[in-house]
């Protein structure tokens, strides 16, 4: 005799049972020691059930999905490979971009994957810890990937090998390294504000259109399709932070207070973390997409505009300093490319002067910033190199306590004076680069007193030696090759030896 | 504002990194030179609190602003000085702390009509 056959589920049946249906009440434990972390930030939750899941996927169907992304994904790998697709980019400056992002940003894929697989552990709610812990798989996989998509440029190219090392030390990449440790070291409702809603939703077009498309700009074949095999993802991860503010706001009137500081701080972390993408943007694309200045107009004067009226009937607010961060938009990319032009001895990747081509459209872009306060400054430090006097700041500069940028950002109104901030705390000076980075301090100052700051820790003897040799090698920044300027450089040797070798054969 | 915490004493059991106590004897001191932005930020370093406020000016701010091409045409007469923010007029041959620099003190200075390169602030 043969069993009758099941009927088969519909999808929203299976979904029910693989998401909620899994999920019970606890009976010889109480809830609160199983789930100790989702109380003590103060966020009210009145009934975990009211969570709308945003999308509606379960494990089968997402194993299925990204294993047919992935194969697709490889198969362009092997064939960028194969085909040698590093002649084919633009030119060997761009690959720099490349670095920046492999060591500033893969590692906070990683440090993604471990938060949200905590969440996915952790949340009392059943909807957003199955949410969870499908986008700890995605950075996972977003991470892997992106090691996996750049590997190729490590056979050729310096600045690569050693990113994971250099993550956890360099001090540029204490700024993104420490944006995270931030948000991990919080609560989950605040994590979920910070990089589900602030970063993945309001400023993930700022970070990851500027990368892909400058990739497509570029001739980077493969990091193109990396950026294809992850906007599923991201389209899922911005519905997941949304949806957590809309829950939040929805549960209890007392949560509005404490979301709107929350956004409120990571939307200025945010911008200035995303102060290194401008900078990629405009100074170290061959090929640029658009301006700084214009991304920020579509991506969050625009687009982060709308959100906010649409949020406003929850009572929430455009982030605080969201006006300064549109005037710093005229500033930011300049002035963080003098940064590195500047210390390109202790930079893992190239620094250059840009053309004088490039600062035309510089200038086009800016035309209320960059002839008056940056051109001069590019001027000098090219007549400079010109005499063979190349400008390095041969000190150390001093770090903003909350972002860990040096403090190079001048007075809203008066791009002639660096904005200094400060304030006291347990009979204590802490210096800020801006009120947005001062408030923050001040909200959690028992927290951003801890912050380990590059320079500091330099002085204190903690980082390999007093002298910039010892603190490189302690960095594994490969003194010669891996810094300084792009002309000269190992680099741009075998570039220049590429392009030579492919008119003998044209010719 | 009271500490949100999930460990009950949490503010107590924390460790400040930067107190003076851990730069061996020293103390951070920040320089800054006013209009001259193309030294992107001030610049930072661990100094003993008895040196005198000279070698602030003819040791570290030769050695570290020098190749700036508005340096030799400064006039040290003229100069500027801030610290903390107050304006004051700093007793050279007495110490940095007998001069009110304490421990992450900012030092700042102006060179009258000297505003970096082309009059750019750079």
């Amino acid at each position: 005799m043969t069993p009758p056959r099941k009927k088969k589920m519909n999808l929203k049946q299976r979904y029910a049972l693989m998401t909620r249906g899994l999920d019970w009440e606890t009976s010889y434990q109480k809830m609160d020691d199983v789930f100790p972390y989702d109380t003590f930030e103060g966020i009210k939750i009145t009934d975990w059930s009211k969570w709308e899941d945003p999308f509606r996927l379960t494990m089968d169907a997402y194993w299925k999905y990204q294993g047919e992304k992935e194969r697709k994904l490889y198969a362009v790998l092997d064939s960028f490979a194969q085909n040698n697709g590093q002649l084919g980019i633009s030119d060997a400056r761009y690959v720099n971009a490349i670095k920046l992002f492999l060591t500033g940003v893969t590692p906070l894929e990683y440090q993604a994957h471990r938060h949200f697989a905590h969440l996915g552990r952790h949340i009392r709610g059943v909807g957003p810890r199955v949410a969870a812990q499908m986008q700890s798989l995605d950075e996972l996989r977003h991470a892997q990937t992106q090691i996996h998509t750049i590997s190729h440029y490590n056979k050729y190219f310096d600045g690569f090998a050693e990113f994971p090392h250099m993550h956890d030390r360099v001090w540029y990449l204490s700024v993104p390294k420490s944006f995270f440790d931030d948000a991990c070291s919080a609560g989950p409702f605040e994590f979920f504000t910070a990089i589900s809603f602030a970063f993945e939703y309001v400023l993930t077009n700022l970070l990851f259109v500027p990368f892909m498309s400058g990739a497509a700009y570029n001739g980077d074949l493969a990091t193109v399709t990396f950026g294809f095999s992850a906007q599923s993802d991201e389209a899922r991860h911005m519905t997941l932070g949304i949806e957590v503010i809309k829950f939040m706001l929805e549960q209890h009137p007392d949560n509005l207070p404490i979301v709107q500081k929350w956004v409120d701080k990571w939307f200025w972390r945010g911008h200035k973390l995303l102060g290194l993408v401008a900078m990629m943007m405009d100074y170290m694309l061959p090929k640029r997409i658009m301006s700084w200045k214009e991304a920020w107009e579509i991506y969050f004067t625009e687009a982060g505009g709308a959100l906010f009226e649409d949020l406003s009937r929850y009572g929430l607010r455009v982030p605080k300093f969201a006006d300064i961060a549109t005037e710093e938009a005229e500033h930011i990319s300049h002035q963080n490319w003098s940064i590195f032009y500047q210390y390109t001895q202790a930079a893992g990747f190239h620094t250059w002067l840009p053309t004088d081509e490039e600062m035309a459209w510089l200038s086009e872009k800016y035309p209320n910033t960059f002839d008056k306060y940056y051109r001069p400054r590019f001027e000098m430090w090219r007549e400079m190199e010109a005499k063979g006097e190349r400008f390095y700041n041969n000190a150390l500069p001093q770090l903003c306590q909350t972002c860990q940028i040096p403090m190079g950002y001048t007075e809203p109104g008066d791009p002639t004076k660096i904005g200094f901030r400060s304030t006291e705390f347990q009979g204590e000076r802490y210096h800020f680069c801006s009120d947005g980075c001062k408030d923050i301090f001040e909200n959690e100052p028992e927290k951003f007193a801890q912050a380990w700051l590059p320079v500091h820790q330099i002085f204190q003897g903690n980082c390999g030696g007093a002298d910039l040799s010892d603190v490189l090698k302690w960095y594994h920044m490969d003194n010669g090759n891996d810094n300084m300027d792009y002309t000269g450089s190992p680099d741009q040797k075998q570039w220049d030896a590429w392009q030579a070798a492919r008119k003998r054969v044209a010719s | 504002m009271a500490v949100v915490a999930l460990k009950p004493g949490y503010a107590d059991a924390v460790d400040f990194r930067d107190r003076k106590e851990n730069f061996h004897g020293n103390q951070v001191v920040y320089l800054h030179w006013e209009e001259h932005l193309s030294f992107c930020s001030a610049i930072a370093f661990p100094l003993p609190p008895e040196m005198p406020f000279a070698a602030l000016k003819d040791e570290l701010i030769a050695k570290f602003y020098g190749m700036h091409p508005d340096y030799k045409s400064v006039n040290w007469g003229e100069v500027e000085w801030k610290i903390d923010g107050e304006s004051v007029i700093p007793d050279m041959s007495k110490s940095l702390a007998e001069n009110g620099v304490g421990h992450k003190s900012l030092v700042c200075f102006r060179t009258p009509g000297l505003n970096g390169y082309r009059g750019s602030c750079s």
